[in-house]
This record gives structure tokens, sequence and C-alpha cells, in this order.
């Protein structure tokens, strides 16, 4: 069993509210920072905790707080990023859904040791039921004296609000939320200035995601160095995982880094091995951007070690034979999955979701799906699968944000591991007349068909 | 852009005025823009969910932008409408997640019900069904999304539920304040 560090508190009834928070302990890293912690030292024990950004890409969180200016003088700003949309991932929603003041716990704290006086949380405007939520948690908070002026009559003072988004997956983009935050479309912007030197209103500004600033409280109560004791290696603490797909349990799971694969995907306190009893066929273990794993690389790395749930196993072997945490976005499929309706379904995500700002994305992600489409519905032509492996390889680093490479690394996993799917959809289209065609005849029966054309 | 010749009643009632002044107060005197999606959000709920370019320029009155301001976010964003939707519409999430999980099935299930292709909607007004990328809900697939809630597991037998609920006025569209 492993430890419980963000969703201990989760089923206690009425955790919701402020009142029964509070009386649990929440609230506590508020006094201790404010009372008996300079920010700085606040900014300490989240390096020494060794906590990385938790929305995907992994970055040390004390390292990015250390980067904020602190010399221009202008008013500094703490944006929480819960803007989730990445398919797969649904673990923030229920930290905000189910003990909001977590996070307003940890914004306060964190904004305390940025020496922010103005914070946000933003989240998707689809999560409508959550920012009520949020709103009224806030709402508590003031009224109990967390938030204001003068907080704990230490002369802090910090405003915070949730402002909401309104259906756009590149919102999730810290520079896009920043704009889309000031009223505007979420096109991202060039980096540099990173928001560190000029985010929200040109102000010094950190993006953080919701678990990564929910894990602040427990790190200032039992210090950076209890948090480092946690997981393994560089990646330290637990990790919220949300799985679904074909598993027998899927949800939302805290789990020490570390955890072996198997186990989360077989042990009955986790996913409970597969719905229906059905084969594995392929894995994506952080959320649609990530490379997919076929059967054969999910349990073992192609070195033969054991594939751990961390940033570092996940990865072995790089994109030839890894893929990523990321978000802990844990997608499973079974044998009647078709990989190349699958890689489709993501083409559409992405070019739906492509702000069209950058030519190679904009351009890029509509011809993936469109080629992707014909494929998938028996107009595939030979060569569309170099095609499809030339566009990836013109988006893949291209573009200003990293929603090109997003668009791209699914394609070029579908196309290095299940290549031979492909060709069968692009052979035989008079077996791919419906979206079912892999439950009335599993890709086991009829990949000989492509194998023995090979030989 | 899209725009629709359809007239739309504009009415600005006091407790939407109150709302729109709370969500302007939560950004800096000089920094009203940013109130912007909040505010729309609130508006089109007010307002039959879609809106109008005159609804959208008295918006853009009232943060004190200019018209264009408004027009470039209302079509950026996929959750503002430019045009009347039907009463109800069922936003199914057809992604990856839900889609290994039956959701286009249902989807197509949903459509042959209401009579209606994706898109459209029923003759009297009532119902809309479309698709739409990833709502976050992968975990509790096949989900669609209503008004302010999420209508999640769902089965034809729920779905059969929803729109029963929703020809009987049960359904409310849009959430208040969640306190418990």
């Amino acid at each position: 069993m492993g430890q419980k560090i963000l969703l201990e508190k989760a089923h206690v009834p009425g955790i919701r509210t402020y009142e029964v928070y509070r009386r649990e302990g929440g609230y506590r890293s508020v006094e201790k920072a404010l009372k008996s912690m300079t920010p700085d030292e606040v900014v300490e024990e989240v390096k020494t905790s060794g906590l990385r950004g938790r929305g995907g890409a992994g970055f040390p969180t004390g390292m990015k707080w250390s980067f904020i200016d602190k010399k221009s003088g202008k008013p500094r700003h703490l944006v929480c990023n819960a803007d989730e949309s990445e398919p797969g991932t649904f673990k923030d929603r229920y930290l905000m859904e189910f003990i909001p003041h977590i996070l307003i716990e940890g914004m306060i704290t964190s904004s305390y040791a940025l020496g922010c006086n103005l914070s946000y949380i933003y989240i998707r405007g689809e999560y409508m039921w959550v920012f009520r939520i949020l709103e009224n948690a806030i709402k508590e908070a003031y009224a109990a004296g967390w938030l204001g002026k003068n907080i704990l009559g230490t002369g802090y003072d910090l405003d915070l609000h949730v402002h909401c988004g309104a259906g756009a997956y590149i919102c999730g983009e810290e520079t896009a939320l920043i704009e889309s935050l000031e009223g505007k479309r979420g096109n991202p912007r060039i980096k540099p200035p990173f928001p560190a030197v000029s985010g929200l209103w040109a102000n010094p500004t950190v993006v953080n995601n919701v678990e990564s600033i929910a894990a602040v409280p427990w790190i200032v109560n039992n210090t950076g160095a209890e948090y480092a004791k946690i997981g393994i290696g560089r990646s330290t603490g637990t990790k919220l995982i949300s799985a679904s797909g074909h598993c027998k349990n899927p949800g939302v799971y805290e789990i020490d880094l570390g955890l072996s694969v198997d186990e989360f995907m077989n042990s009955d306190e986790y996913l409970g091995g597969m719905m229906d009893d059905r084969p594995l066929k392929a894995l994506v273990p952080g959320g649609s951007s990530v490379p997919i794993l076929p059967a054969n690389l999910i349990f073992k790395t192609a070195e033969g070690n054991d594939r751990l749930m961390t940033y570092e196993s996940l990865s072995e072997g790089g994109f030839a034979s890894g893929s990523m945490l990321g978000s802990g976005g844990f997608i499973v499929y079974n044998d009647t999955t078709c990989i190349v309706r699958n890689t489709w379904n993501f083409s559409r995500f992405y070019h739906h979701e492509s702000c069209g700002q950058c030519s190679p994305c904009r351009e890029g992600t509509g011809w993936m799906e469109k080629v992707l489409h014909r494929i998938e519905h028996g107009h595939g032509r030979e060569e569309d699968i170099e095609l499809l492996w030339d566009i990836q390889r013109k988006i893949e680093g291209n573009t200003i944000c990293p929603l090109g490479d997003a668009a791209a690394w699914p394609v070029a996993a579908a196309i290095r591991h299940f290549r031979d799917e492909f060709e069968f959809h692009v052979r035989y289209p008079e077996k791919i007349k419906n979206r079912d065609h892999f439950v009335a005849e599993p890709w086991e029966k009829v990949k000989h068909m492509v194998a023995k054309e090979v030989v | 852009m899209e725009i629709s010749n359809v007239h739309q009643e504009i009415n600005f009632t006091e407790a939407l005025l109150n709302r729109i002044a709370e969500l302007i107060s939560h950004y800096p005197e000089d920094k009203r823009k940013a109130a912007l999606l909040p505010v729309l959000h609130e508006v089109q709920d007010a307002h039959n969910n879609w809106l109008s370019i005159p609804l959208q320029d008295k918006v853009a009155e009232m943060l004190e932008i200019q018209p264009i301001e408004v027009y470039e976010v209302v079509s950026f964003y996929t959750m503002f409408n430019q045009k009347p939707i039907g009463k109800y519409m069922f936003e199914f999430c057809r992604t990856s997640c839900c889609a290994v999980r039956g959701a286009e099935d249902l989807m197509d299930y949903t459509c042959n019900k209401l009579g209606v292709q994706e898109g459209e909607v029923t003759p009297d007004g009532m119902f809309q069904v479309v698709g739409v990328e990833c709502l976050g809900a992968c975990g509790y697939a096949p989900m669609m999304q209503l008004g302010d809630y999420y209508k999640e597991h769902l089965t034809k037998e729920k779905v059969d539920a929803i729109i029963d609920d929703c020809r009987a006025g049960k359904i409310d569209l849009h959430k208040q304040a969640i306190t418990e």
C-alpha cells in the first residue's frame, strides 16, 4: 500500500467544506510558512523535496520557482493550471472536486513563497461545476481569514480567484493560458521571455499544475527531505494516475513513484487487470501526447528491466522503445482496439485543438488526420504510411509550443510499433468496413496476412 | 466568422449585472478585459446559450473594449455558440478513451432515437447531439456534457432516462453554488 499525501483525506465525509477540512488539519502549512518560515525557506523545502511538475513536463518545481524575477519590482503572480484537457487525464478534477481546500491551501503557501499578492486558478470551462465548488471554497477561505489583507496578522496580503476557460486544449500550455487569462485567444507566446520574467500582464509569473501545488502543504508540514524519501531516484513523492480504457477498475489512484507497471496494472489494489480478461494490446502511460507502447514493452523495457512508474523508467530506451510518464493519463487498450482508428482519433483531436498559429501544426495536423481517415476507411494508398511518417517529422520541433510534438508523437509511435496493422488496412480494405472489425477478427488472427506478403 | 441573423432578446437582469460586476472585481482595475471569458459564460447562460453580435457588442461596451476583441474570442473557444442551439445539447465525448468504451455507438443510438444527424437540432428545438473532443472524464466513459453537468458511465437506458427528464423539464442546465 502506497503512501497517501494528496488523497489521504479524500474519503472523509464533508471534506469538501472548510469546516471539516480545517478539523482534519487543513491550513497548517499556511500557519507554519507565514509565522515561522521566510519565503526563501519555503522555496528551499520544495527544492529539497525533488517535486517535479505534475502537469506532464516534469520540470523541478523548486527550480522553476527560483527563476521568478524578484528584482523588477513588478507585481508577481502564481497561476494554477487547472486546464486539464489531455485525453486520458482527469486527475486534477478529482482533487478539485473532492478536496478543493487542499489546492487553495497550496496556492496560499506557494504564493507566499513566491511573493505574490494576486493569484489565479485557471480551470477548463467544461468543469463548470468544479468551478462553482472552487468559488465557494475560496469564499470560505476568505471568510475564515486565510485570504485577503493581513493574513494571520502577519502583514501578508493575498487575493485568489478562479477563472474559467472556454474549451480550448491549447490553453493548457502555460503562455497560451496566460493569454487566455488576459481575455484573449489562447495563442502561445514565443519564449523567451519566459513567464518567470514576463508572464501575466507582463509581470513575473509562475504557472504550476494543480497536483504540484496541492503537494506543497504536505512538503511544508513534513519537510522536503521526508517527501524525497518517497519514490525512487529523481522521481520523488507520490503521483496521481488517472486510468481509463479497457482495465477492470478505471479511476484516479495515488501511487508512490517507483511502483512497477505490472503491479499497477494487475493488482486488485489498483486496476485489477484487463476488463473481460481480454489480452492487453497496447498502453499509453502518460496522456495522449506520449508514445503508445505495445504489449511486449509495457512491463519490461527493451533492456529487460522491470518497467516502473517513474519519469526515468517509462522513458527508458527513448522513443524507440519507451514512452513518458507525462501527466499520468494511463490508457489501456485490449486486443479489440484498432490502432489505426485510435491513431486517427488522436489526430482528429490535435487537429481540432491546434490554435492555428504555426503552419506546420495548423496544416500538418489536418493533413495527418486526413491521411489516417482514408487509411482507416479503406481508401489508403501504399505510400500513405511513409507520407504520415514524413508529415509528423516535419511538425515535431517546428512549432512555438509543444502541441506540434504532441500531435506528432502518437502517430510516429503507432507506425513504429504497429506498422503491420497500417499495412493491413491499406492492403485489405474489404476487411475494415466497420468500426469493430477487430472484435470480429482479432488482430492476432489476421496479422499473418501482412507477414505472408512481406515474406 | 459565423454570423447568425436570428434575433436575440437581450436582457441584463439585476442579478446578471451584479454577477458581472463581481467577476470584473477579480482583476486589476486597468485589466477589465481579463474578465471577458467568465463574463461571456454568464451572459451566454442567461441568453439561451448563444451569443448574437448585438449581445457581444454589449459585452464589449461593459468591459470597455473594442467589439472585435470580443468577436475574436467568441470565435476561438468552442464553448461559445454563435448561433441558436438546441435547448438540450448532448455533447458526447468521442476521444479515444470514450471511443473504446462505446461512445460512438451510444451517440448513434441517441441520434437515431431523436431522429437527427450529428449536429442537427430536432424540429421542436429541444435537442441537439454533437460529438466533442476530450472532456476529461476518461475513467467514467462513455459520457456526455449537458449544460454544466457531466453524465457519466452512460448506457442506452441512462440516455433514455435523460431524454425523458429533459422532456419533463426536470433538468437544470446551469448549476448553482455547491456548498457540501
